[in-house]
Formats: structure tokens, C-alpha cells, sequence
């Protein structure tokens, strides 16, 4: 089961080595995480995507929280939540290709943020389903490099 | 008026309590040991870190204070990481103060630097890099607090040499509150009260009790608890002493070499009430077959400890002392309980068959056999001896003959085994208790780790008893190429390539004492106990003697071989 995990740790150095470190030395698999600060300063957020059974996550979320620098954890699964995540996708664009990329960017409120001689670098926001799609149609075009934030999440209401 | 980061460091141990530390000195650290002789601060220097780490550790296993090693940075620091590792499967309180070198070196591979928060990071319970002397006295002030609360464990605080010169104004926190660490202390009351009614209808229970009872202080209440309700109790290594071995209750300890009763009791029982213990694998054996027809209840300080082997059907989440006295306080308005107390009568009966089935036994005959070593220091000290254990066969015949009745009498390495610890936490232990006999039982493998540590002894006058179970091999490992490797002992004959122990202490300026037949043990046991000097005692005993009951590592612990 794939779990997404708010945790709320101290913003200081080492936070992330510490998490991480937990993560690998106890065989726990990440398959995204991204940290930025939040409006407190002094409080950073991580969002984890994680794999596991029940028991597992339940050794993840405990083992976290046992951690001195992590202060809150929040297992997203099972509530409401909303999760996003933006990609940026360098494609070859080609004459004959053109007009279907910005199609398809546009059909996927995607941007173009930068055009080269060969190449259009396109943002596109969306949850897991709509990234993995808007890659899909755009691998025949010949992608030729992505970078991911990883996945972000907030709980609904 | 300012001070000085070395002048703060001492200043808040001494608000701490701090009584001793174990330290080896270095560059990086100068700055502390020169303050150091301004200060009547006991320090003991030992003659390896690991060594420092290890006693502090002894220390604290012993007086249940927090016990502090200050070693320098580089070499230093990660000689002390065996040590910190023993203490943090242990959960053992000690702080660990390194040096580190001045902060604008940090990550430019400076003389003897090491990124030891890095390297220590997953064996301690939380550790700290200073980089700015004014927050020197809150971190000391947190890294005490985080050692000695919760679920105890090793502090590690990494101290910049320009850190322990910059001075600043000094102010040590009167309040603490770190926002990502509050211990559940008190146990929630429904779920106590839904383990007591589980109990109560129990006809085959049993106590089996960990490490945490020690720690947390809770023997009175155990015994409190078991008693009124005649329940029987097993103890793992880390609880022995927890509950008095002689009490009539005890069945030993459990695993995989526990008592034979101890495994059938766990096997066969309704009611599994684990406190302050964490399923570990040389407890459980096969973990999908222990105890397999009992519900469970589980009461530790640490929820990550609860169901991550096993899963139990009632976790109650606390420190164990409390919980227990919650518990005794419930059950004083049970009206049935002289009901309750009859209705385990079979299950009394079962233990006695248990008992009688297979006792812990050897025979002695003209070679001494180690286990009768130990029967005769436990008779000879009456029990009172606070015991420090090596690793291997030694520690488990001191774990199955010696008698433990009280807590924090036994010093031993369970989670992580480390051969060495023995004699260096029974330094930390006759620091905190100069007038008590202090023993370390050993094996002749693990003594050679830290044998340096006699000049220690020496240098401070403890006057600590070893007593070295010569068997000439790595013992325990050569149990196992025995049993599972067709007795093929490679790399673990020691014998005649062993030093001589007595000429070996005597150069040292100890006391050497060897005993090769039977009827001189007890003579020198006698003697040693007499001797007010550090004693090295050679027991010559039989090569091939093994520990039985043992079960195969993964199998079920009902699955004794008890040849
Ligand atoms: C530091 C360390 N290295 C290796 C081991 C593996 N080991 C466990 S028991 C043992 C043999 C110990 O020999 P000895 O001290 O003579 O004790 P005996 O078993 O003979 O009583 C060894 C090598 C260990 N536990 N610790
Ligand atoms: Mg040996």
C-alpha cells in the first residue's frame, strides 16, 4: 500500500540525514520526499511517499515520531487529501511535432516556460494519475530530460 | 560575567549531577582538560575510548545516574562507537562529549576530524554538533534530559575546539521543552484496566519481563504484582534481577538459552503480560511459533517497541514502574482474587513439571566445568556482587548459575553482544560503588579486548575481581561450529597462544590467580574476595563444555536441544 506522509521536523541542519538515515538503516523504502520550510520558519515540512503493509507503516510512522526533531507526522492514507506534484519535461520539437505538443500542454494546463532550437521545456502541475499520462503522450515526441519535486500533500478542509 | 565554552561545558555538568567522567584526552579537547584541573570533578582516565564509553555505561547500568565520557575528536571519537552502540541497544543513559575540530575546518578533512554525529547518528537516541557557544549550556542541558528520560539511550554532543574557547554570558536553562519529544510516561487508564480484566481471566499466565523493569525502576511493583496474583515470571538477560531469581515464582530466563521451563511456560500459556521488553529475536525464536496460544499484553515506555515483532492485543504505552502501580492500586478493589490465585493451581503444578522435567545442570568432574565456577561466586558473594559479563558462553552460564535478586546487579551486553564491555563497565561500576565487590565473569577471547583497561584499575585502585572462564576458545562460537558446521573450529582455538593471565596481570602490579583442578576454585574465589587489589583469576576449565538449553537460532523456542 502506498502511503503519503506530512511530517512537520525542526529546520535545522541534519533533519534530513536523520530521516533518511532512519528510512535506510530500517529497510523502509522511499519512493518520494520533499522538504521545504513552512510559514514558521524555525518548522519545515517533509512529504513522504512510502510503500508498506500495515505493520509497517505503523513502525514507519511511530519510528518518525521517535525521532527528537520531528514533531508532528500525519499519515495522509485512508483521509481526505489533496497531492500535487510539478514536473518540468525538455521534449524534441520537431516541425511536425510542434503543434501536437502545445496541444497536449494545453489540454494538461501545462506551460511552456522555454523554447530552444530543438526543444520546448514544459511545467505541468497534477496528482500521480495526470503526471504519469501527460508523460505517456509525450514520450513518442522523444522526451529528452525531466525533473520532479516530488509529491506534496495537504490534508482536505 | 562571560565565560569561557569549556567553563560553561563543566558548569552545566555540574548542574547535572555529573559526579565522574571517563575520559582519554586529545588535542581537540585540551581546552576541557585544562579546565578540568580547576574543577574537583572526579575523572578516571581510561586507556582506550571505547573503554570510556563502556564504563560510563557501567556506571550508569549500576547507580541508574547518567553516566559521561569525554573523548577527543578524530581516532577518538570513533573509537567510541562500538561503546555507543552497546548503550543504545541497551538503552542506556550516558552522554558522550567529543571533541571536534574548530568550526571554520568542519568539512575540509582537517587533522583528526570526523563527522561523528554522522557516524553515530543511527546508535544514539538523539546527538548534537555545537557550532555556537550560546547554545552550548541548553544543549547540554537537553542532552541529559533526552538520555535520562523516555526510553533511556546514549546523547552524543560534538564540541568544536573554538567552541570550548569562545565565551559568552552563562545561563543554564532552568526549563526545558523540546517540542518533538514528550515521552508518554503515565499508561492510559481504560487500557490498564482492560489488561487487568484479560489477567483476570487468565488460567495460564505469564509475566516476562525485560530490561525496562530495571530501568525504570519498577522491581518493587513487579514483585508486588506477580505476588498477588502468583503469577509466574520469566525474565530475558536485560531483566535479570528485575525479579528476584530465587523468588518462587521466577522460572529464569526465557530464550534461546533459557530455562526449559522458562520456553515451555511462554510456549504453552493463555496469557502473555510482556513489560518493558521488546520481542527480540533471541527471545522469540521463530517468531510466528512463540507463543503461539496466548493473548498478549505489552507495556513499554517506547510505542516503536510495541507490536513491531509481535503483534499484541493490548499495548499500554508508558514507563513500566507507574503502569505497574496503576495496575496494584486497580486490582486492591478485586474482591476475588484468593479465587483467582486457586484457579492457577494447575498451571503451578504444570511449572513444577516443567521444573523437575529439566533442571540447569552439569557434571562435575576432574576438569572444572565453568558453570560450577560460577555457582561457587555466587555462593561465595552470597549473591551481592555486582557482576559484569563478557560476551559468549561466559555471559549465558553467569545469566543461567549466578542468582540475580537484585536490580542493576548484572552488567552485560544484550542487544548488540559486545565481547570487551564486561571489564570496563565493571570499572564504571566500582567507581559508582567503591566499597561493593565488583566481578567481571569472562571469557578468554573477550578479555583480550580491553585488557589495557588493568592499568586503569591500577592507576585508581579499584579493586575489581576478574575471573576468566579459560576455556582456550571463542567459546560460544565454537559451540556453533559443533552443533551446526560439523565441528570444524576454525578461527576460534585460542589455546596455547593465550597469554599467561597471572604473569599478564602481574605486570600490571595485579593480583594473578589461576585454578586448574576443582578443589582449588573455591580457594581461589576465597582469596580473590579477600585480596583489597584488582584480581585476575585464571579458571582452567573444560575445552568443549557447552550451554544447553539452547535452541537453534529460527527455530521455535520450544525446540530445546538439552543434551
Ligand atoms: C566484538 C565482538 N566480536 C565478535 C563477536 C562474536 N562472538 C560472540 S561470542 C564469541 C566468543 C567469545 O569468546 P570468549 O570470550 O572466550 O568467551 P566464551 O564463549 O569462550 O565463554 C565471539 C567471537 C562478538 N560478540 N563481539
Ligand atoms: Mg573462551
Amino acid at each position: 500500500m502506498r502511503h503519503t506522509i506530512n511530517v512537520l521536523v525542526e529546520n535545522e541542519f541534519g533533519v534530513l540525514a536523520r530521516v533518511a538515515s532512519l528510512f535506510s538503516g530500517r529497510g523502509f523504502n522511499i519512493e518520494s520526499l520533499s522538504v521545504a520550510e513552512t510559514l514558521d520558519p524555525t518548522i519545515s515540512t517533509m512529504t513522504i511517499v512510502t510503500r508498506g503493509d500495515d505493520q509497517i507503516l505503523e513502525q514507519i510512522t511511530k519510528q518518525l515520531n521517535k525521532l527528537v526533531c520531528v514533531i508532528k507526522v500525519m499519515d495522509l492514507e485512508g483521509k481526505e487529501y489533496v497531492e500535487r506534484e510539478m514536473v518540468l519535461v525538455k521534449v524534441a520539437a520537431k516541425a511536425e511535432t510542434r503543434a501536437d505538443i502545445l496541444r497536449i500542454t494545453d489540454i494538461f494546463r501545462g506551460k511552456v516556460v522555454d523554447i530552444g532550437p530543438k526543444s520546448y521545456t514544459i511545467e505541468v502541475t497534477g496528482d500521480e494519475d495526470k503526471i504519469k499520462a501527460f508523460l505517456e503522450l509525450l514520450k513518442p515526441m522523444g522526451i529528452k530530460e525531466i525533473s520532479r519535486t516530488g509529491r506534496v500533500a495537504l490534508a482536505r478542509g | 560575567m562571560k565565560k569561557t565554552g569549556s567553563q560553561i561545558l563543566l558548569e552545566s555538568l555540574k548542574r547535572e549531577g555529573v559526579e565522574v567522567i571517563f575520559n582519554f584526552p586529545g588535542g581537540a579537547i585540551l581546552p576541557i582538560v585544562d579546565e578540568l584541573s580547576r574543577w574537583d570533578l572526579k575523572r578516571i582516565l581510561v586507556r582506550h575510548e571505547q573503554a570510556a564509553v563502556h564504563a560510563a555505561d557501567g556506571y550508569a547500568r549500576a547507580s541508574g545516574k547518567v553516566g559521561v565520557s569525554l573523548v577527543t575528536s578524530g581516532p577518538g571519537a570513533t573509537n567510541t562507537v562500538t561503546g555507543i552502540a552497546t548503550a543504545s541497544m541497551d538503552s542506556i543513559p550516558v552522554v558522550i562529549l567529543t571533541g571536534q575540530v574548530p568550526t571554520p575546518l568542519i568539512g575540509n578533512d582537517a587533522f583528526q576530524e570526523a563527522d561523528i554525529v554522522g557516524i553515530a547518528r543511527p546508535c544514539t537516541k538523539n546527538n548534537y554538533l555545537v557550532t555556537d557557544v550560546r547554545d552550548l549550556a541548553r544543549i547540554v542541558r537537553e542532552a541529559f534530559y533526552i538520555a535520562r528520560s523516555g526510553r533511556s539511550g546514549p546523547v552524543l554532543v560534538d564540541l568544536p575546539k573554538d567552541v570550548l574557547t569562545n565565551t559568552t554570558e552563562y545561563r543554564y536553562p532552568e526549563k526545558i521543552h523540546i517540542r518533538g519529544y514528550q515521552p508518554t510516561v503515565e499508561g492510559h487508564i481504560p487500557q490498564i484496566e482492560r489488561a487487568l480484566r484479560l489477567i483476570l481471566t487468565a488460567r495460564r499466565p505469564v509475566i516476562y519481563a525485560g530490561g525496562g523493569v530495571v530501568s525504570s525502576g519498577a522491581s518493587e511493583e513487579l514483585i508486588k504484582l506477580a505476588g498477588t496474583l502468583q503469577i509466574p515470571v520469566t525474565m530475558t538477560l536485560m531483566g535479570l534481577g528485575g525479579f528476584p531469581g530465587t523468588n518462587p515464582l521466577s522460572l529464569g530466563m526465557l530464550g534461546m538459552h533459557g530455562t526449559y521451563r522458562a520456553n515451555m511456560a511462554v510456549t504453552e500459556c493463555d496469557l502473555l503480560i510482556a513489560i518493558g521488553a521488546r520481542f527480540d529475536d533471541r527471545v522469540t525464536g521463530k517468531v510466528d511459533a512463540f507463543s503461539p496460544k496466548s493473548k498478549k499484553i505489552h507495556i513499554d515506555i517506547d510505542p516503536t517497541s510495541i507490536s513491531k515483532n509481535v503483534r499484541v492485543d493490548i499495548p499500554i504505552v508508558g514507563d513500566c514502574k507507574r503502569v505497574l502501580a496503576k495496575m496494584i492500586a486497580l486490582l486492591q478493589k478485586e474482591e476475588a482474587l484468593e479465587e483467582y490465585r486457586r484457579s492457577l493451581g494447575p498451571w503451578h503444578q504444570q511449572m513444577e513439571e516443567w521444573r523437575d522435567a529439566y533442571r540447569l545442570a552439569y557434571q562435575q568432574n576432574r576438569v572444572i566445568k565453568p558453570q560450577y565456577v560460577v555457582e561457587k561466586l555466587y555462593e561465595l558473594t552470597k549473591g551481592d556482587a555486582i557482576i559484569a559479563t563478557e560476551v559468549g558462553q561466559n555471559q549465558m552460564w553467569t545469566a543461567q548459575f549466578y542468582q540475580f535478586d537484585h536490580p542493576r546487579s548484572l552488567l552485560t551486553s544484550g542487544g548488540l553482544g559486545t565481547m570487551g564491555y564486561g571489564f570496563p563497565a565493571a570499572i564504571g561500576a566500582q567507581v559508582a560503588f567503591p566499597g561493593r565487590t565488583v566481578i567481571d565473569i569472562a571469557g578468554d577471547g573477550s578479555i583480550q579486548m580491553n585488557i589495557q583497561e588493568l592499568a586503569t584499575v591500577m592507576q585508581y585502585k579499584l579493586p575489581i575481581k576478574v575471573a576468566i572462564l579459560n576455556n582456550g576458545y571463542l567459546g560460544m562460537v565454537r559451540q556453533w561450529q559443533e552443533l551446526f558446521y560439523e565441528r570444524r573450529y576454525t578461527l576460534t582455538h585460542l589455546g596455547e597462544v593465550n597469554p599467561d593471565f597471572v604473569k599478564l596481570a602481574e605486570a600490571y602490579g595485579a593480583v594473578g590467580m589461576r585454578a586448574t583442578k576443582p578443589e582449588e576454585v573455591v580457594p581461589v574465589i576465597q582469596e580473590a574476595l579477600r585480596t583489597p587489589l584488582p584480581v585476575l583469576m585464571d579458571f582452567v576449565v573444560d575445552p568443549e563444555e557447552g550451554v544447553y538449553p539452547m535452541v537453534p537460532a529460527g527455530e521455535p523456542i520450544s525446540q530445546m536441544l538439552l543434551v
